[in-house]
C-alpha cells in the first residue's frame, strides 16, 4: 500500500486496510466525508497529490487489484460513492482547464482534419526534444519511471470502450488494440515491450514499484483515461483522448529513442520506442478517421465530447511533460524524491 | 437497448482481401495480403497486419510512414 499524501488518501488506505483485516469497519461516511471535503478544498485537483493518488487506488481495484485488498471491494458501494465525488471534481477541473477547440462538421474526414490540426506538431522546446539532445542517464531513468504508471498497462484503459461502440468505430478500435496487444503474441504486447525496456535500463518492472515517487500530474494522466473509459457517458471523450494520444506519439517516440541511443542504450531499451514510431503512424490514421470520424458520423451528438477528450489529452499530457522538462531545466528531479539506481 | 442494431456493411469480404486507403495529406494505409518488395525484389519485413506506406518521401523508416509528413505539412490536395 503506497504512502498516503493527504487526508483523502489516508482515509482510503485506512479503509482498504481495515477491510482487509475484516476488523472494525471504518464508518462508510467517514471516507465519503474526507473525500468530499478534500475535493471542495482542492485549489487544483489535476495536480493534487492526495486526490489523484486516492482516485488512482480506487481505479486499481478495477484493473489487477492491490496486494492485500479483497477483490470484493471493487464494487463496495461506499468506495463507488466516494469515487463519484472525486470524479465529479476531476471532470469539472478538466472542463475548466481545457480550452474547447472549434467544432468541425460531423463528417469523418472533417473530424480527422480538425484532430490533425489540433494535434499538429509545434516547434520549440518539448520533453521529447530535451530527451533527444540533453537528458542524462538519470533523467532517462526518471522518464521511464514516470511513464511506467500508464505504459505498464498500455491500452488497457481504452479496452473499456470496446463494448460501448459499434460499427466502423468499433472495428477501428479493435484494429488498434490488436496491435497494442501484439496481435495476441505475449512478447509483442506493448506493455510487455515496455517492461523489457525498464529491465534493460536496470529498473524494476513490477507494477507500482515506483508509485510513491510519481507526482500527481502523472497519476492524473492515467486517471483521466480510466475515468473516460469506465463511463459510457464519456465514450466520446474516451475516443477523442485515444485519437489525440496516438496522433502525438510517432515523432516524439523517434526523438526519445534517439536520447536513449545517445546515452549508449541498445535495442532492448529502444525497441519499445522504435516500435511506436511505425505503429502509431498507422494508428493515428485509423484513430482519426475511422474511430473518431466513424463515431461522430454514427452519433453526431458526441462530436463535442470527442473534441473535448482530444483537447483534454493534450492539456494533461502537456502539463505532465512540461512538469518534467521544467524540473530538469532547473537542475531538479521531476519525481517526488530523487531516485538513484543502485548498481547491480 | 438502442433502436439501431445495424452494425455495418452486409458484404463480407475475404480476410486477405487487399485494400489501400489514400489518407488525405498522409500515407497509404495498406490492409490484406499484399507482397511488399524492395527495389531488388526482396521482401520487406512486415510486422503488423495494417501498414502505412510513406508517400511524402520524408520518412526515416521508408517505405513506412513515421509521421514526418506532418512536419512538412505535406498536402495531397490543393
Ligand atoms: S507519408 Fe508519413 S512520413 Fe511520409
Amino acid at each position: 500500500m503506497p504512502a498516503p499524501r493527504g487526508p483523502a488518501s489516508a482515509a482510503l488506505t485506512e479503509y482498504l486496510r481495515l477491510e482487509d483485516h475484516g476488523t472494525t469497519r471504518l464508518d462508510d461516511d467517514a471516507l465519503h466525508n474526507e473525500v468530499s471535503a478534500a475535493v471542495a478544498a482542492s485549489p487544483d485537483i489535476l495536480t493534487d497529490d492526495d486526490l489523484q493518488l486516492a482516485l488512482f487506488l480506487m481505479y486499481e481495484l478495477h484493473y489487477t487489484g492491490i496486494d492485500g485488498v479483497r477483490d470484493e471491494l471493487e464494487w463496495s458501494s461506499s468506495l463507488i460513492a466516494a469515487r463519484g465525488e472525486l470524479e465529479r471534481g476531476f471532470e469539472a477541473g478538466l472542463r475548466d482547464a481545457v480550452t474547447m477547440p472549434e467544432l468541425p462538421l460531423p463528417i469523418a474526414e472533417q473530424v480527422a482534419e480538425a484532430l490533425f490540426e489540433l494535434t499538429a506538431p509545434t516547434p520549440g522546446p518539448s520533453l521529447a526534444r530535451y530527451i533527444a539532445k540533453n537528458a542524462t542517464r538519470e533523467q532517462l531513468h526518471e522518464f521511464l519511471i514516470q511513464r511506467s504508471i500508464y505504459t505498464l498497462k498500455e491500452a488497457d484503459p481504452d479496452t473499456w470502450m470496446i463494448p460501448r461502440l459499434r460499427g466502423r468505430a468499433k472495428a477501428a478500435l479493435i484494429e488498434i488494440q490488436t496491435d497494442e496487444y501484439g496481435g495476441g503474441r505475449q512478447e509483442r504486447i506493448h506493455a510487455n515491450l515496455y517492461a523489457r525496456t525498464m529491465r534493460g535500463a536496470g529498473l524494476d518492472d513490477s507494477y507500482g514499484a515506483y508509485l510513491d515517487l510519481v507526482p500527481a500530474i502523472t497519476l492524473a494522466s492515467l486517471n483521466i483515461t480510466t475515468m473516460f473509459g469506465l463511463h459510457r457517458r464519456l465514450r466520446g471523450a474516451s475516443v477523442g483522448h485515444l485519437a489525440a494520444f496516438e496522433m502525438t506519439s510517432s515523432l516524439p517516440s523517434r526523438m526519445i529513442a534517439e536520447g536513449f541511443r545517445r546515452n549508449g542504450y541498445g535495442d532492448q531499451v529502444t525497441d519499445y520506442f522504435d516500435e511506436h514510431v511505425e505503429a502509431d503512424a498507422v494508428h493515428e490514421q485509423i484513430a482519426a478517421r475511422d474511430l473518431a470520424g466513424g463515431l461522430v458520423e454514427a452519433q453526431p451528438e458526441l462530436l463535442a465530447d470527442v473534441m473535448f477528450g482530444a483537447a483534454a489529452c493534450l492539456t494533461i499530457d502537456g502539463r505532465a511533460a512540461d512538469h518534467i522538462r521544467s524540473r530538469w531545466e532547473a537542475g531538479e528531479t521531476s519525481l517526488r524524491h530523487a531516485f538513484t539506481l543502485e548498481a547491480a | 437497448m438502442t433502436a439501431d442494431a445495424r452494425d455495418g456493411d452486409d458484404e463480407i469480404k475475404g480476410f486477405g482481401a487487399a485494400s489501400i486507403v489514400a489518407c488525405p495529406n498522409g500515407p497509404l494505409l495498406v490492409r490484406g495480403d499484399v507482397e511488399l518488395l524492395d527495389g531488388d525484389g526482396h521482401p520487406v519485413p512486415r510486422t503488423r497486419p495494417t501498414i502505412a506506406l510513406c508517400r511524402c518521401g520524408a520518412s526515416a523508416v521508408k517505405p513506412f510512414c513515421d509521421g514526418t509528413h506532418k512536419l512538412m505539412r505535406f498536402r495531397t490536395e490543393e
